[in-house]
């Protein structure tokens, strides 16, 4: 090891170190405020700067691979969490329960989702993995006098540490057959034909990731912990962590078992339809919008393995571009959820949002916007997050799967329809409270990178998506 | 070579054995107790190895702390673990049909290894050095080439104490706390009052 290798991990050196010095100014002054939130989000936006212009090779003796996709990863991720502590910052002080904690565990989760997207070995992606889901746990349950948001937690905790437990065994059973923890080792023992003890773990390993990504079978956390976390942090949950975790996956895939395709090719394909089908379906039955949003983003990730099980070049870019669309969607669309009250409640069913044209017409176009772009209708952006998967799904010899995937994403347009519906033409049964301002002008911000803005953007995130993922090609 | 062929098969027996006992118990804190000892023999399995620094740790670490913390938090919990047990019956099936099929799975699988051979090909361990403990070793690349991950496991332990204190510190308010540069600065104005009392009056709040 060389000094050389700290350079490499300079956006995670930074975060480590504000997040203690924010933690201990917080707790000399014991109180959080607008100038302490404003400080943690700098600290991402330095380290997102670092991970952008910082030097790229790999570190640790391969534990840190740091090139084009992990920059373009942490940059989506550290943005992600700014908008989140940004959003939360009024709404929880609102309620008077904002503590300065908050930021910190942003930060470290923030920093958690950086280590897994630039992972070289198992022990660092166990590491990462843990580092961020501990933070969520407790994000979780933030609100810890509301039973809704301490089940939220615990129950997070709980299937957290059991896929954990999964996860840790896959690793363990690599580590067994190929000899090494690093993902190039590992890829040199599976073309050396490994066989299939090591394929064995694999498996054990998709699973306890896709628990993280909350694809179906192992979804089921996901509604309960949806409907009960915080608002503002809920759309941090569906967005960064999930492309962590779609990250490390691409990379485990394609970096570690590149010669062992054909293999989990067949299970990364079958979680994927099965996630578009339970997303769909079970969505239709939801009445609370953060359950039925927790459904549309297992279809989402459905979606988005799709793009991962195509495979190669196209596969990634495709699952990339699709997930960091789908982050602005949903992060827009909770923002809107974060702005909205009524009657000193939060507006939370989709009978809520009856009448909100009348009342809020920004907002209600903007989740108008956000709907339409989650269900993939062009010329919104969350189309072009479905073609590009669809495309690597075609070219790669998919078709079928593709095929199947679109009768989901029908089925579920049922509820974006009927949510539409409901906010368009229905009668309001009361007046909806002024928004926090940070939590409007992020919406509209997000709607209209889904509408005009982001068309031209995919002039420029084509490119540079498409030079994260040659990394992995 | 008798002698550790001996008391290797007692040490594993006795893991095995206890393990299955920490499932079975009915009593909780038999469960604990079949824990540490699980962990004792695992611990006599690691010096057999060659392993004395993990087996050292596996008792400093998890028989001192882990498991002694498992004991406690049994102890001092009001579990029903009766009622825990309610949906046993309910859930069995399913949960013997999934095990069942998981251990048919890793039969087969271990059945595939042991026909074919298993296949670290490429990975050749490192001879250990004659004249270093495998203490320092450890020390070696825990500082050097594992630096990174150290770090990281410490920010999951901080990430871990922060979250226990944001989910469980209350302030409560009315509670008198000492404050000793309060005490200090008290005087005797501010801490008495002189009251003329006029003789058959008495005196009111």
């Amino acid at each position: 090891m060389t000094l050389a290798s700290f350079s490499l991990v300079w956006p995670e050196v930074i975060l480590a170190v504000s997040a203690m010095a924010l933690l201990v100014l917080g707790a000399f002054r014991g109180k959080g405020g607008v100038v302490f939130n404003g400080l943690a989000v700098l600290a991402l936006l330095v380290a997102g700067a670092f991970a952008i212009f910082g030097p790229q090779g790999r570190g640790f003796a391969g534990g840190v691979i740091v090139d084009d996709l992990s920059a373009f990863a942490k940059a989506a991720i550290y943005g992600a969490s700014a908008l989140s502590i940004i959003l939360s910052d009024r709404w929880l002080a609102r309620r008077g329960e904002d503590k300065f904690e908050l930021p910190v565990l942003i930060l470290l989760a923030a920093l958690g989702m950086g280590v897994m997207v630039s992972a070289g070995d198992l022990i660092s992606l166990y590491i990462g993995v843990e580092l961020h889901s501990l933070a969520l746990y407790v994000l979780a349950a933030f609100r810890r006098d509301d039973a809704k948001s301490s089940e939220a937690g615990l129950k997070y905790f709980v299937l957290g540490a059991l896929s954990s437990g999964l996860l840790l065994y896959g690793a363990s059973l690599i580590y067994g057959f190929a000899g090494s923890t690093q993902f190039d080792v590992i890829a040199a023992a599976v073309d050396g034909g490994a066989g299939q003890g090591i394929l064995f773990g694999l498996v054990f390993l998709i699973c306890g990731l896709a628990f993280k990504v909350s694809a179906a079978p192992f979804h089921m956390w996901t509604p309960d912990v949806y409907e009960g976390a915080p608002t503002p942090l809920v759309g941090f949950f569906a967005a960064a962590p999930k492309l962590a975790a779609m990250v490390l996956l691409a990379r485990v895939l394609q970096e570690g078992f590149g010669g062992a395709v054909a293999q989990w090719q067949q299970v990364v394909l079958a979680i994927a339809l099965l996630s578009v089908f339970v997303g769909a379906f079970a969505g239709l039955a939801q009445k609370n919008l953060k359950r039925l949003w927790a459904y549309s983003s297992i279809a989402n990730i459905g979606y988005a393995l799709i793009g991962l099980a195509a495979g190669g070049e196209a596969g990634v870019q495709a699952m990339l571009m699709f997930m960091v669309l789908y982050m602005v969607d949903v992060t827009g669309f909770f923002a809107c959820m974060t702005a909205l009250r009524r009657d000193g409640r939060q507006m939370e069913t989709i009978d809520d949002m009856a009448g909100l044209f009348k009342e809020k017409p920004g907002i209600a176009l903007a989740m108008t916007a956000f709907s339409l772009s989650a269900l993939g209708l062009p010329p919104l952006v969350g189309f072009f997050g479905k073609y590009y998967v669809f495309k690597a799904a075609i070219d790669a010899g998919l078709a079928w799967a593709a095929i199947i995937a679109l009768v989901g994403s029908v089925v579920a347009a049922f509820y974006y329809l009927r949510l539409i519906k409901v906010m368009w033409f229905d009668a309001a049964p009361g007046a909806v409270e002024k928004p926090a301002f940070s939590a409007q002008s992020i919406a509209i911000a997000a709607a209209l990178f889904s509408f005009p803005v982001g068309l031209v953007a995919l002039a420029w995130l084509d490119p540079v998506s498409r030079a994260a993922a040659a990394v992995l090609g | 070579m008798a002698l550790q062929a001996i008391a290797f098969y007692l040490m594993a027996t006795v893991t095995i054995l206890a393990g299955l006992a920490v499932v079975f118990a009915r009593n909780p804190v038999h469960s604990v107790l079949f824990l540490i000892t699980a962990f004792f023999s695992a611990a006599g399995l690691f010096v057999l190895i060659g392993a004395e620094f993990l087996a050292m740790l596996l008792i400093v670490v998890y028989v001192g702390a882990v498991a002694v913390l498992f004991l406690f938090v049994v102890m001092m919990l009001d579990v029903d673990f009766s009622q825990l047990r309610q949906g046993f019956a309910r859930y069995l099936p399913i949960g013997l049909l999934v095990a069942g099929i998981l251990t048919v799975e890793m039969v087969m699988i271990a059945i595939n290894v042991a026909v074919n051979g298993a296949a670290a090909k490429n990975a050749t361990p490192q001879a250990s050095l004659p004249d270093v403990s495998n203490t320092e070793t450890i020390g070696r690349v825990l500082y050097t080439d594992y630096v990174y991950v150290f770090q990281a496991a410490g920010l999951v332990l901080l990430v871990a104490m922060i979250g226990a204190i944001v989910l469980t510190l209350r302030h409560k308010p009315g509670i008198k706390r000492q404050s000793i540069p309060a005490q200090n600065a008290r005087t005797p104005k501010t801490g008495m009052t002189i009251v003329d009392i006029k003789p058959g009056e008495g005196i009111s709040e």
